[in-house]
């Protein structure tokens, strides 16, 4: 990749500074890991960690009809939206597949703003923009806004501490605007790692200050500034799935075990009739979670799997999951082979090692 | 970094201690701090002969895993059962309780072949 391709976050020169890792992801220089992926790991579920998550793309959608176009555009019902309240949701193309997994909005009665994987940011607005009605405009503010994921049980305490002892914090999928050091940063009850948390979006400019003061104001709560790492081995303990590994264009989210996140009954949206068909049919292949039988090699993306001698699948996100101590992971198999309790195999450098493919989450407080 | 003095080294990262008609062999300090978090380590087997620079042992961490080689041609004469039980010795002792396996080498001559600490230290600035 030539060096123009690979962005900053306003948020790099403070990961260089911290010592941090960095690697390419997405076409972004970012933090996988400031001093371990374990203790960042720990320090989510025990007290609080920060993330940077300016890479990740805010586009809006407003005008009128941007509601109904959006409930043509995305799995999920954005009907059921309250202002001010967010959800889970898909863009697929016609065939079903995922183009990407995000979270929509409603920040007014008919204007929304999407918060998609930094990787499709270009892909989904070029993907919006196709279809969009002369009615609606769509704008990629991904330059404008940075962000930050802060998760973690003294999330709470960390919150008041920066925006005040009063100040309510939204419930849970919604977002605020919250006054801070004389600007607005907008607060979403959002995250991707299993515990209490918030997303904050700020200007790309406040992104320095706003970064320093939730590390400072977090010291006495034992905050750590945390990688993609961590951000990764959160998730894959949670099942919460990776785009670019559990989910593809080549994979509907029927297969991916989040048709809860589909709402079949609205009349149409892109992807409506291939959706169906499979639920009709039944999926071909499903993404299971597994945990490793013994203590052993990490599991990993790319190995195969195995029931008996047939081979049945693939592994897409594999981990020693830092708060078992023990491998786990997800995996498509073909679907008569997808049960709780079945007893796999994983194939790894030659050698097949047991596995028991598991309930979602991986892991539970 | 950590690079003692008594020690050889490969471009791959593996310093090298000599023991007579052996040597012992392990990840240095700045390999260990690069992979962090080792949480799994695969043996050679026992007796298995190795040419150098060929892969015989696996070091993963939470992030990848890398092969480990064997600096010089010999056979495995003794390896490192501890890193079964607890990976975590590799950071936290990478020159001591961390070592991965002893290597009976065929020919001497061929550990000139491998860098000193100074060629070591220069190659990881």
């Amino acid at each position: 990749m030539s060096e123009a391709a690979q962005k900053c976050t306003p948020l790099y020169d403070e990961h260089v500074r911290l010592g941090a890792k960095i690697i390419l992801f997405g076409g972004w220089l970012m933090p996988v890991q400031y001093t371990s992926i374990v203790e960042e790991h720990h320090a989510v579920r025990k007290n609080v960690g920060i993330f940077d998550i300016s890479h990740m793309g805010q586009l809006i959608a407003e005008g009128s009809g941007a509601r109904a176009w959006l409930n043509f555009m995305l799995t999920n019902n954005v009907d059921k939206l309250q202002i001010r309240q967010g959800q889970y949701t898909f863009l697929l193309n016609e065939h079903g597949g995922i183009i990407d997994d995000l979270i929509v909005y409603r920040i007014d009665d008919e204007k929304f703003l999407l918060v998609v994987n930094a990787s499709r940011t270009g892909e989904d607005f070029d993907w919006l923009k196709k279809h969009l009605p002369g009615h609606v405009e769509l704008e990629n503010r991904s330059a404008d806004f940075g962000g930050v994921a802060i998760q973690g049980p003294r999330i709470r305490q960390l919150c008041h501490a920066l925006f005040g002892k009063d100040v309510d914090l939204p419930t849970r999928n919604h977002i605020v605007d919250l006054p801070f050091e004389g600007t607005n940063v907008s607060v979403a009850r959002t995250g991707y790692t299993g515990e209490d948390g918030v997303e904050v979006f700020f200007r790309a400019k406040d992104a320095t200050k706003f970064w320093n003061a939730a590390l400072e104001q977090g010291t006495p709560m034992g905050i750590k500034s945390c990688g993609l790492g961590a951000r990764d081995t959160l998730r894959l303990e949670m099942c919460y799935p990776l785009n670019g590994s559990d989910l593809s264009p080549e994979r509907n989210p029927i297969e991916a075990g989040l048709g809860f996140f589909v709402d079949l009954t609205k009349p149409n949206f892109i992807g409506r009739d291939m959706l169906l068909r499979t639920k009709e049919r039944g999926p071909r292949e499903k993404l299971v979670p597994f945990r490793m039988k013994e203590k052993g090699p990490p599991p990993r993306p790319h190995y195969a799997v195995f029931e008996n001698s047939e081979r049945i699948g693939e592994v897409t996100s594999g981990t020693i999951s830092p708060s078992l101590n023990w491998g786990v992971g997800m995996a498509y198999v073909s679907a008569p082979h997808a049960k709780i309790g079945a007893q796999i195999d994983i194939e790894i450098r030659g050698q097949k090692f047991p596995a028991t493919i598991e309930k979602k989450p991986l892991y539970r407080k | 970094m950590n690079v003692p003095e008594d020690l050889l080294y490969t471009e791959t990262h593996e310093w090298i201690k000599r023991e007579g008609e052996n040597i012992r062999v392990g990840i240095t300090d700045h390999a260990q701090s690069e992979l962090t978090d080792v949480v799994y380590v695969e043996l050679p087997k026992m007796d298995r002969q190795a040419n150098a620079k060929e892969a015989i042992a696996v070091v993963e961490s939470v992030k990848a895993a890398s092969d480990i080689y064997a600096p010089v041609k010999g056979t495995i004469v003794e390896i490192n059962k501890a890193l079964e039980a607890d990976p975590g010795l590799i950071n936290r002792e990478p020159y001591g309780q961390g070592w991965i396996f002893v290597l009976k080498i065929d020919n001497a001559d061929d550990l000139k072949q491998l860098k000193d600490a100074a060629g070591y230290k220069n190659q990881i600035g």
